[in-house]
């Protein structure tokens, strides 16, 4: 399997998981964190539950879209919590997405509709 | 409070995502639900872990299913062995059992069915089954008065009548039914009402026939039917599960005996139905009647010294060697089911040390016991899922073959249908198995530290589970010798009543029916006339070798006994000790059926009323009434005639190969004057050679041409009627022997999968032997010695049970005495040679054993 077959063979992502990637795209961070980023980022609109967070991880640790990370970089972390970060794989995945949706978009717009309303 | 609440909530999850996320999600959960309120944070925890920990276990489902196909898709062998092993045991069980169950078990259609008891009558001493000898009127009315444990008793007959006036004329198969008989069945009918009164002119009719014949007209009730030249008003129809007192019954008649009909005690032509009292046991009622018949036999001792009763439940109608076949096809079908549980064992122990290695790779790379176990269940559940599935083809195929087991005498509706519990039963059985055994490799992972098993790599399992895997296959050898020589025994008793002379040639033979109505059968110079016109009419069609009319055809009418009178014998021999076969005949008779005349002569066209009357009789009446005399020219009386003996036949096997036939008495037709009922010829039978069944439509038109309301049935070849009789028994080999060669190839497999793991994982020991300079044919004949070990191991209590089967079964072996060594010796040598074929492939391979590799692969 090449690895752009391993990747469309993902897509379309589960909302929970690109945003978790999107939370990982520049920082490791822990579970209680990338709940609050994403919650940030969507101005309060998804906000996940630790369940529906640790789920999504299990999977994407299997998947291979992240990866826990071993050793932290800085000291100002908190020991005792688990980090992850986002794989070369899942940084793929997630551009996979983006471009998906946003020719879904112009596929869309093409059509005259816009998304605000007259 | 909370965080317990919710830790608690946790166990929710599979043990594997607890282990690893336990304490992040607690500590998330807090994070996030920090300030909240009490029932807030509780109702939060619901919220999120319940369906959050059903994905999870869906998700590792997913993934089981998913690692499981991969894992059968890479053993392919493996899955297609263990799916067709199930298939076979748990669809042959299904079948089984669900025929077993529709003829043994299911109640009768009637209400409150265990208290319906038949009377009949039977000997005085020694007993049969079903109804013996039908009862006198007399005899009924005076035991009906007479037993109080049984009430309502009703009368009933059987009679077969022509009906005429719908379409083609048809002969159809009627109940007499006295008014008590439906009251007491309490079925409703289907249209109309019942007989409960004896009125004449009235008829039910059954659900069957009304279909058929009057294309289920609804207007049916109070239109006018014509059985035997009587008009008859349709009073009612039965619904379609109604069948008494058998399958065949198509309608029924109201049964009116009046004063004369009581004279004769000896005249029995009726059975009894009635219920058990309330209290009652069948016993106390048969105890009953015991009383009520020695009064009788006291009473009239002419008619009654010798007259006993058949008392019996409706099921019990069906003959012992039916039930019998049925429970050995049960034991039979037991024991293959027992074979695929023990080759499916032996199959997942084999799979299981194979595994070991495997499993313990997964968990040295941390794979928790709980999520290995899961797996293995999947596995295990999958299997026994596609196995029951290919075993559910396998029953629906065989439960139709197996459906002519059933009996015809048992007034049961229609064929046996798959049983939906029987096939839960066999595929929960085999599911257990699959399961069970499958868990094996992961227990062991248990047992012992997942180093030990990487260090023996292959070559785990250990001496329990070697003995184990023996003990399977000796167990599976016992079981096909059982089941091998139950077939060689029914082989053998096939081939013996095959091998038996039924005294005539039936090949090339054409019979048909051709029932007269009654008022042209009691018109003896009518019924000649139709029979000399039909015969002339035969006789001129191309290849007619020989015809003649009869009042039975051998085989298919077996009773028709009269008894005889010997002058100057102290008394007359009472038919129902001596009774002798009774036939009404033509001259062509033993032309048509190839039976030469010993000695005198036959009949011929001038043997008529009015002229003496003569009689043909067989060898062994001759011997019976004059041992030491010459019998031509004697006399003797029957029914009230005297006949002089003109002839001697050699006997024939009027009741068939397996039964033992009475003497046999031939009367000639033209001299039969007022006769009735059974004796009537009816039955012609043609001998054409080989183009008997191309003339039926010629003799049709013959028929035809003389009368347009003559009903035809039964036609067909008396070969076919032959071949019928041993149906049966080849029905009977044909199941057992499928079970048995299936048994015999589940050992062989058994055998081969047991040596050929042996053989891989001692292949290093074996290597060493042959290295230090073993023999290689040493090393083969341990192999095959383990093999025969276990043939022996198996064989001797295999020996043993069969022993006891074919005792217990021996109704059904036609005389082969149950130790018969030379099947037994038979199948003790076939199960052998499978045992010796399944260790060849595995002895060859260890002889090629590689020293060097063997080694070099640890």
């Amino acid at each position: 399997m090449t690895d752009h077959d391993a990747v469309s063979e993902l897509l379309p992502l589960p909302p929970a998981t690109f945003h978790i990637l999107l939370s990982l795209a520049n920082d490791e961070r822990h579970g209680y964190a990338i709940i609050q980023d994403v919650e940030e980022r969507t101005a309060g609109e998804l906000r996940m539950s630790a369940g529906t967070l640790y789920r999504s991880v299990a999977r994407m640790v299997e998947q291979g879209l992240i990866s826990e990370v071993i050793r932290r970089r800085s000291v100002a972390d908190d020991e005792r919590r688990r980090y992850y970060r986002i794989t070369a794989f899942g940084t793929a995945v997630a551009r996979a997405e983006m471009r998906r949706l946003a020719q879904l978009v112009r596929l869309a717009r093409a059509t005259g509709l816009t998304p605000e309303t007259a | 409070m909370s965080r317990s609440f919710y830790r608690a909530l946790l166990r929710l999850y599979p043990a594997s995502f607890r282990a690893e996320y336990e304490p992040e999600l607690v500590r998330a959960f807090e994070d996030s639900t920090r300030g909240a309120g009490r029932v807030a944070t509780a109702f939060a925890a619901v919220h999120d872990v319940v369906p959050n920990a059903l994905l999870v276990h869906l998700e590792i489902l997913r993934q089981d299913l998913k690692y499981a196909m991969r894992a059968m898709n890479r053993s392919r062998g493996f899955v297609v062995t263990v799916v067709l092993l199930t298939a076979l045991g748990v669809g042959a069980n299904t079948a089984t059992f669900s025929v077993a169950d529709f003829v043994l078990l299911r109640p009768l259609p009637f209400p409150d069915p265990n208290s319906i008891v038949r009377l009949c009558e039977g000997p005085r001493e020694g007993g049969g089954y079903g109804c013996m000898n039908e009862l006198s009127p007399a005899n009924y009315r005076d035991v009906a008065a007479m037993t109080t444990r049984v009430r309502g008793w009703g009368a009933f007959g059987g009679i077969e009548a022509n009906l005429v006036g719908f379409g083609e004329p048809i002969r159809v198969s009627a109940a007499t039914v006295g008014p008590e008989v439906f009251p007491l069945l309490g079925v409703r009918p289907l249209l109309g009402k019942v007989i409960d009164r004896a009125e004449d002119g009235s008829v039910v009719i059954g659900y069957g026939l009304w279909q058929s014949h009057f294309g289920g007209d609804p207007d049916i009730v109070g239109k006018t039917i014509r059985l035997d030249d009587s008009p008859r008003v349709v009073i009612g129809v039965m619904p379609s599960g109604f069948r008494f007192p058998d399958r065949g019954t198509q309608l029924w008649i109201p049964l009116i005996l009046r004063g004369d009909d009581y004279a004769d005690r000896n005249n029995t032509y009726l059975q009894a139905v009635g219920r058990l009292t309330p209290g009652s046991s069948f016993d106390q009622a048969r105890a009953d009647l015991e009383v009520v018949f020695s009064r009788l036999a006291r009473d009239h001792p002419a008619t009654n010294a010798e007259t006993g009763f058949s008392f019996f439940q409706p099921r019990d109608q069906m003959g012992p060697r039916n039930r019998v076949i049925l429970l050995a096809l049960c034991g039979a079908s037991l024991a293959l089911l027992l074979l695929t549980g023990a080759n499916l064992a032996n199959l997942l122990l084999v799979r299981a040390a194979a595994r070991d290695r495997e499993l313990a790779v997964r968990a040295a790379l941390g794979a928790g016991r709980e999520r290995l176990v899961r797996q293995m269940l999947t596995e295990g559940l999958l299997l026994a899922l596609l196995g029951g599935a290919a075993g559910l083809l396998v029953a629906m195929i065989a439960v139709p073959l197996l459906a002519h087991l059933v009996p015809t005498a048992l007034p049961i509706e229609g064929q046996p249908s798959l049983d939906g519990r029987a096939l839960l039963l066999a595929m929960t059985f085999t599911a257990v198995i699959g399961v069970g055994f499958g868990l094996i490799p992961v227990t062991a992972l248990g047992g012992r530290s997942g180093f030990t098993a990487l260090r023996d790599g292959g070559r785990g399992g250990g001496g329990s589970r070697r003995r184990l895997r023996g003990a399977l296959v000796a167990v599976e050898v016992a079981v096909s010798v059982v089941l091998l020589a139950s077939s060689a025994f029914l082989i053998r008793a096939l081939w013996k009543v095959q091998a038996v002379d039924p005294g005539f040639a039936s090949e090339g033979v054409l019979m048909l029916r051709t029932t007269l109505a009654p008022s042209r059968s009691a018109d003896s110079v009518r019924r000649l006339q139709f029979y000399e016109q039909v015969l002339a009419g035969v006789k001129a069609l191309p290849g007619v070798q020989a015809a003649a009319y009869t009042s039975g055809v051998p085989m298919v009418l077996t009773g028709g006994v009269t008894g005889i009178e010997i002058s100057g014998a102290e008394r007359p021999t009472d038919v129902r000790r001596n009774p002798v076969s009774f036939r009404f005949v033509t001259p062509e008779f033993f032309a048509t059926l190839g039976i030469p005349i010993r000695r005198g002569r036959g009949f011929e066209a001038a043997d008529r009323l009015g002229r003496p009357l003569v009689a043909v009789i067989s060898e062994s009446f001759a011997k019976r009434y004059w041992p030491n005399d010459e019998p031509i020219g004697k006399t003797f009386g029957t029914r009230g005639r005297q006949y002089a003996v003109i002839g001697i036949v050699p006997d024939i096997k009027v009741r068939g190969p397996e039964r033992t036939s009475e003497p046999q008495l031939y009367v000639a037709a033209a001299q039969a004057g007022a006769i009735g009922g059974l004796y009537v010829p009816k039955d012609l039978i043609i001998r054409a050679g080989g183009r008997a069944l191309s003339l039926a439509s010629g003799v049709r038109d013959v028929i035809r041409g003389i009368d347009t309301e003559q009903p035809i049935s039964d036609v067909g070849l008396l070969s076919d009627v032959i071949e019928r009789q041993t149906a049966d028994r080849r029905a009977q080999l044909r199941v057992l022997s499928a079970l048995a060669a299936v048994a015999l190839l589940l050992t062989g497999i058994g055998i081969h999968g047991l040596l050929a793991f042996m053989v891989a994982q001692r292949s290093r020991e074996i290597g060493v032997r042959l290295a230090l300079g073993a023999k290689p044919n040493r090393v083969a004949r341990m192999i095959v010695g383990e093999a025969a070990r276990l043939a022996v191991i198996g064989g001797i209590p295999g020996v043993i049970v069969a022993y006891a089967a074919a005792r217990a079964t021996s109704s059904l072996f036609f005389g082969i005495p149950p130790g018969d060594p030379v099947t037994l010796a038979g199948c003790v040598v076939l199960v052998m040679l499978v045992t010796f074929a399944g260790s060849l492939v595995p002895a060859f391979r260890a002889v090629r054993v590689s020293p060097l590799e063997a080694i070099r692969s640890e």
